[in-house]
């Protein structure tokens, strides 16, 4: 089935079968490898893409699903080699430590400071309740949303 | 992880849609966000042979106050309905709901119709809609029809919708003031409801049902009828699971959620009485 | 000159952020599973779903008709390809029982999961579909899931064993013979408790990958793998495949958290590398999640029976401990060794007289083989005495807190020869417990107690306490070898500064989140006065890093950074040769600070070491008998190994209705010495504690009595999530180790040892007034509920 989908700001033809997850689709037809796959009950969240500007797992969505939509991944964020303010926030607060968990966290942050700009420290726990991370505690993912909801 | 393969198509209009599912039968299976379906075709305990996309069906996202009731389209996703202003001021209990299921990349994709239509009882929609009293609007070859909430759910994952019969709209009767309480008790935040209570009240009228306590989502009816006698609060929780039969599995025993669900539903009526 | 006497360090003790972040954040870095490997063959495992059950026939015939399907084997046609069975590095006992482990089982399936068939198909989602066109008939046969029923013997998994007990392990240390059971019977009071330590699934966020790709010429292999241990693989693989091993090359790519779950030599990596060098193509793997919580090993799994005698002080004089480990199905790399990393510590922080008598026996279960989970038998023995001490104080009718501080090791005790003849480096166990009690405000904590846990409360409020050691900086090789371990404990550096004063450090240990590039690059940093930034580290490859024992233990540090602290200063040594020959003077006449040697007393007599290193490039000028460039290589095997130390508090609201713990606060105070990057410890100690809590709170492997796993997705499984966890406050205190230059001690694991007795102290302080006197793990609220209403009688 054929496929059209914009992703960072590119428009990708392809042609798959519909079982193709959009997870599998951006990461082996298009190469882009950044997005993670953690789990196979939709729990993780290291999948976690923009689609049409909003937070959404890439594994809970069919490539045919995705087709005609705008989709940001984690290599969208940075621009012309400077990082996103909450790619900064992350590095500086120390919000990551094997990464994999990292770019779904850092798309899902992102996308819960778009709903809303000034959370609370509960807001920003509630707000990555679909996004695990097994290494950091969490403390410090916190502390990096924070920041990067400070620095606007 | 990789579903099995099926055949896939899509429609642009319930009638369309309606028609497809005819012609394929107990083969085929709608598709809305997907986020009830394909978790459950990932690990392959699902394999429908047609997936049937009723995901860009234009005209059924809406949330529309239309006099007594408001009236939701089936495809109106999650996040809308719990940010929905019209939902605050007259059904907030629901817009409350919509806000605890999942997770916010879930809520951004899965439907209100679609959680209806799954029939599971675990999910926080059926049991706070049919608190509600709601109304369901299914679309099949033969036109519309209207079903109670109390009337559709049957069984496990069973509603009263046919194999060609699609629901289309949600009407939830307007609340009109009356206090209200939800408890969502799971041990993650993301996780289902091990108990749920979806309550309201309007002095000794009442409405509650629970989440996860039975094959389907249970209107606790001898709660409201205990109050609408007159019962204190903590005499009609203790009722909670007259009409459930809850399920014994990794999270709690049989005993355990009879427990949770006099308790939860004393707390859901105190927030709703106050 | 050492780190601790240098009182002016420039980096290291700073939060130098890390230079791993970048690739990381912005999706760049390569994790085994994004690797580009044109034409590779995917492999798929097919897995039993029953736990004990032979294995009578085996159809391949409708997975072959899949398009895209290449090849399918069986364990039997794959039985002539190992030169060996699987691996197990730990022979713990002279009578140890080992049953021979294959990549896939031939007559018999032992646990679900155990590996049936390999797929081979051009692409994964052809695999993955040829799984379910392959028909086995099984028997099956009653499932042993349960330790004391695996201990009877009943039902024997391993026929040709003759029975379920792999070994019995004793460490009986008594000043005289028969003084524990004297101690026993003299004690004023004594406790007697019994603990289960549930199995735990360790849940890296990564899933196991791996590629195999062979060398067209020559015989040659590299294996790309998410592994722990690129080192150890290497050597084992080509053991087990009969290979020559100069023909293995492994690399380990990104690698997205390990927690011992990546400490392994496993089925898929031996099957891809035999498989890609039968089809002489590259062969790669993936898991699946609940692949993976079937297929990678499992953590802890123990029923720990501890007794302590204690005299009228309360100072302990008796311990005695038994242990039933849980093996699971098979032995894999230290799976028999585990539960002896804990052995040495069921006596925790405190004083203990010769007065020792602990005893494990490990058996076989139909479940997932069990290895090393962070911690690695040392949170078991924690959980083991820091409860049990809970229990001597309830016993005593005295404050717990008190009971320690009676027992507590004393700081001018240090370095102390325990009982077991094991020196401890150094400690402060008290000042630790005080900082910890005053950060949480602890006397302000059990007044609101007071107040708030009233007769009829629904919230009840608890504080509770774990005073821990970790024993690691794994470890000096001839520890290694009394204990039957197979390997060293040694690490190697290699540093060498280039022409033009850049510096490569060749490390052994192989980083998966815990930031050695950055923490490594700090040491050479401050050794040779050069910046951070213009040193390179390099790890993970054995082309490159060709020597080396990985990571795990909390050994990278106090072990493979200060073998790089040595390699700095054999390099600094023999500058200072070449610096004393071009300057014209005695090496002694010469310092070296911030980067520069020269002459005592005459700073204009200087050469930089960047004029060192070119001049030991171009060799014009070099002192008779020296070697041309500027390069060390140190083979580090630690005397001791290292005590990191602590206290943590945490103060819990639990809800007496439903069962529901919340935690309120969680205080962690942590030693590790000197701390090379303050950032990266707390990192530790965060994940480390939040393992912790959610083994107290959330997680267990749960299997039903025919050894179907229950848990085996992220739903069903708890690994809790930001919201479902506190804040943690962390703090340390700096008590510098004296073995090693550094004064590290190392702080991966102490997070995760400190953290889950710590919570369930604190929940049964807060449900002590309903006579809760213990509960299990992890602490649910369906648990907590239950314990409740037991310890009412029943009545609600």
């Amino acid at each position: 089935m054929k496929v059209s989908i914009t992703v960072n700001g590119k428009e990708h033809h392809g042609d798959v079968e519909p079982r193709t997850l959009l997870v599998h689709y951006i990461r082996e037809v298009l190469g882009l490898t950044g997005t993670n796959v953690g789990c196979d009950s939709s729990s993780c969240g290291a999948c976690t893409i923009h689609m049409n500007g909003e937070a959404v797992k890439s594994c809970t969505i069919l490539a045919v699903q995705a087709d005609g939509s705008n989709v940001t991944t984690i290599e969208g964020l940075a621009k012309d080699g400077v990082m996103h303010p909450m790619q900064t926030a992350f590095m500086e607060n120390h919000g990551l430590q094997c990464g994999y968990c990292t770019p779904g966290m850092v798309m899902a942050a992102v996308g819960l400071l778009n709903e809303n700009p000034k959370p609370t420290e509960e807001q920003v726990r509630v707000g990555l309740e679909g996004n695990l991370c097994r290494c950091t505690g969490y403390h410090n993912i916190v502390k990096s949303v924070l920041a990067a909801a400070g620095s606007k | 992880m990789i579903p099995a393969a099926f055949d896939y198509k899509r429609a642009s209009s319930a009638a369309e849609a309606i028609s497809l599912v005819s012609q394929y039968g107990s083969d085929a299976k709608f598709l809305a966000g997907g986020h009830s379906l394909l978790p459950l075709m990932k690990l392959r305990l699902a394999q429908p042979a047609m997936l049937i996309d009723i995901g860009r069906v234009k005209d059924l996202s809406y949330i529309k106050d239309a006099g007594k009731h408001i009236a939701i389209g089936a495809l109106t996703r999650h996040m809308d309905v719990e940010t929905s202003k019209v939902l605050h001021e007259h059904a907030p209990l629901l817009s409350h709901a919509a806000g605890h299921v999942g997770d916010a990349q879930v809520r951004h994709r899965g439907t209100i119709g679609g959680s209806i239509a799954h029939a599971d009882p675990a999910s926080d929609l059926p049991a706070t809609t049919l608190a509600l009293g709601a109304t369901y609007v299914v679309q099949g070859p033969k036109g519309q029809r209207e079903i109670a909430a109390a009337n559709f759910y049957k069984g496990f994952l069973e509603s009263d919708l046919a194999a060609d019969e699609m629901l289309v709209e949600i009407r939830v009767p307007k609340m009109q003031g009356a206090g209200w309480g939800f408890q969502k008790f799971n041990r993650r935040a993301q996780d289902w409801a091990i108990v749920g209570v979806a309550a309201w009240r309007r002095k000794n009228e009442a409405g509650v049902a629970l989440v996860n306590m039975g094959s389907t989502p249970i209107l606790a009816t001898s709660v409201a009828d205990a109050l609408a006698k007159g019962a204190s609060v903590g005499d009609a929780a203790a009722l909670a699971s007259n009409e459930a039969d809850p399920q014994s599995d990794l999270n709690a025993s049989t005993e355990y959620r009879k427990h949770l669900a006099s308790v939860l539903v004393r707390r859901a009526l105190e927030d709703a009485s106050k | 000159m050492t780190i601790t006497e240098n009182k002016t360090t420039n980096v290291i003790g700073t939060r130098l952020l890390r230079r791993e972040d970048p690739p990381l954040l912005t999706g760049e870095a390569k994790f085994t599973d994004d690797l580009n490997i044109p034409g590779a063959l995917h492999l798929a495992v097919l897995r039993s779903p029953y736990a004990h059950a032979k294995i009578k026939s085996i159809n391949v015939s409708a997975a072959l008709k899949i398009a895209g399907v290449i090849a399918v084997y069986t364990g039997k046609d794959l039985q002539t390809t190992w030169a060996a069975p699987l691996p197990c590095a730990w022979p713990v006992t002279k009578d140890m029982k080992n049953p021979a482990h294959y990549p896939l089982a031939i007559d018999k399936v032992n646990y679900v999961g155990d590996g049936v068939a390999a797929v081979l198909a051009t692409n994964e989602t052809a695999s993955r579909d040829a799984l379910d066109a392959i028909d086995v008939d099984y028997e099956p046969l009653q499932a042993v899931v349960d330790l004391e029923d695996a201990l009877s013997d009943k039902n024997i998994i391993h026929n040709d064993l003759g029975t379920n007990k792999s070994y019995t392990w004793p460490l009986l240390v008594e000043d005289t013979p028969g003084c524990v059971e004297e101690a026993f019977k003299k004690a004023k009071y004594k406790i007697k408790e019994r603990y289960v330590q549930q199995r735990l699934i360790p849940m890296a966020m990564e899933p196991r990958a791996i590629a195999a790709v062979p060398q067209p010429f020559g015989g040659d292999i590299t294996l790309y793998s998410a592994t722990q241990i690129p080192h150890i693989l290497k050597v084992m693989t080509a053991l087990t495949l009969g290979i020559p091993e100069h023909q293995v090359r492994v690399i380990a790519p990104s690698v997205g958290g390990g927690f011992g779950s990546k400490l392994n030599v496993y089925a898929e990596e031996l099957l891809c590398m035999a498989l890609a060098r039968k089809h002489n193509t590259p062969v790669r793997w993936v898991e699946e999640r609940s692949e993976n919580a079937q297929a990678t090993i499992q953590g802890r799994g123990q029923i720990q029976h501890i007794e302590l005698a204690a005299d009228e002080n309360g100072k302990i004089t008796a311990i005695r401990v038994r242990i039933i480990g849980d093996m699971g199905a098979y032995l894999q790399l230290v799976t028999p060794g585990v539960p002896l990393l804990g052995a040495f510590l069921y006596g925790g922080v405190y004083d203990i007289p010769k007065a020792y008598d602990f005893s494990c026996t490990s058996v076989f279960t139909n479940l997932t083989p069990t290895d090393a989970y962070r911690g690695a038998g040392r949170p078991e023995a924690t959980f083991a005495i820091e409860s049990a001490i809970e229990a001597l104080a309830r016993e005593m009718k005295i404050d717990s807190f008190e009971l320690r501080k009676r027992n507590y090791i004393k700081k001018e005790q240090y370095p102390y020869t325990a009982f077991s003849g094991l020196v401890y480096d150094s400690g402060d166990h008290l000042t630790a417990a005080e900082k910890a009690a005053k950060l949480t405000d602890l006397a302000g904590v059990r007044k609101q107690q007071k107040k708030q846990n009233v007769p009829g409360a629904t919230k009840l409020l608890g504080v509770g306490m774990t005073s821990y050691f970790e024993m690691c900086g794994l470890a000096p090789s001839r520890v290694l070898a009394s204990l039957n371990y197979s390997a060293g404990g040694w690490e190697t550096a290699t540093v060498r500064v280039l022409p033009t004063n850049k510096v490569q450090v060749i490390t052994g240990s192989s980083p998966h989140g815990q930031g050695h590039e950055t923490s490594w690059s700090m040491i050479a940093a401050e050794k040779l006065g050069v910046a951070p930034e213009d040193v390179d580290v390099l790890h993970s490859d054995t082309a490159i890093s060709a020597l080396g024992l990985d990571t795990y233990g909390s050994r990278s540090l106090p072990v493979g950074g200060v073998a790089i602290a040595m390699a700095c200063d054999r390099v600094i040594e023999k500058a200072k040769t070449i610096a004393a020959h071009q300057l014209e003077c005695a090496a002694e006449d010469l310092q070296f600070v911030g980067g520069t040697f020269s002459v005592k007393g005459s700073p204009d007599r200087a050469l930089p070491l960047a004029a060192i290193a070119f001049g030991a490039f171009t060799a014009h000028n070099l002192p008779e008998g020296c070697e041309p460039n500027l390069e060390a290589q140190v083979s580090y095997d630690p005397p001791n190994f290292s005590w990191p130390f602590g206290t943590h508090m945490c103060v819990v609201e639990v809800d007496a209705e439903t069962g529901a713990v919340e935690i309120l606060k969680y205080i962690a105070v942590d030693d590790c010495g000197i701390q090379i990057n303050p950032l990266i410890v707390e990192g530790q100690v965060h994940g480390g504690v939040v393992q912790g809590i959610a083994q107290a709170l959330f997680e267990e492997a749960v299997y039903d009595g025919d050894g179907n796993l229950k848990t085996s997705t992220l739903a069903e499984y708890l690994v809790p999530a930001a919201c479902d966890v506190p804040p943690i406050t962390t703090a340390h205190t700096t008590t510098p180790s004296p073995t090693n230059q550094l004064g590290v001690k190392g702080i991966g694991e102490a997070g995760t040892i400190g953290a889950a007795p710590t919570v369930i102290n604190a929940i049964i302080d807060a449900l002590s007034g309903l006579g809760v006197k213990s509960m299990a793990m992890p602490a649910s609220p369906q648990t907590v509920w239950k314990t409740i209403q037991a310890a009412r009688g029943g009545k609600k």
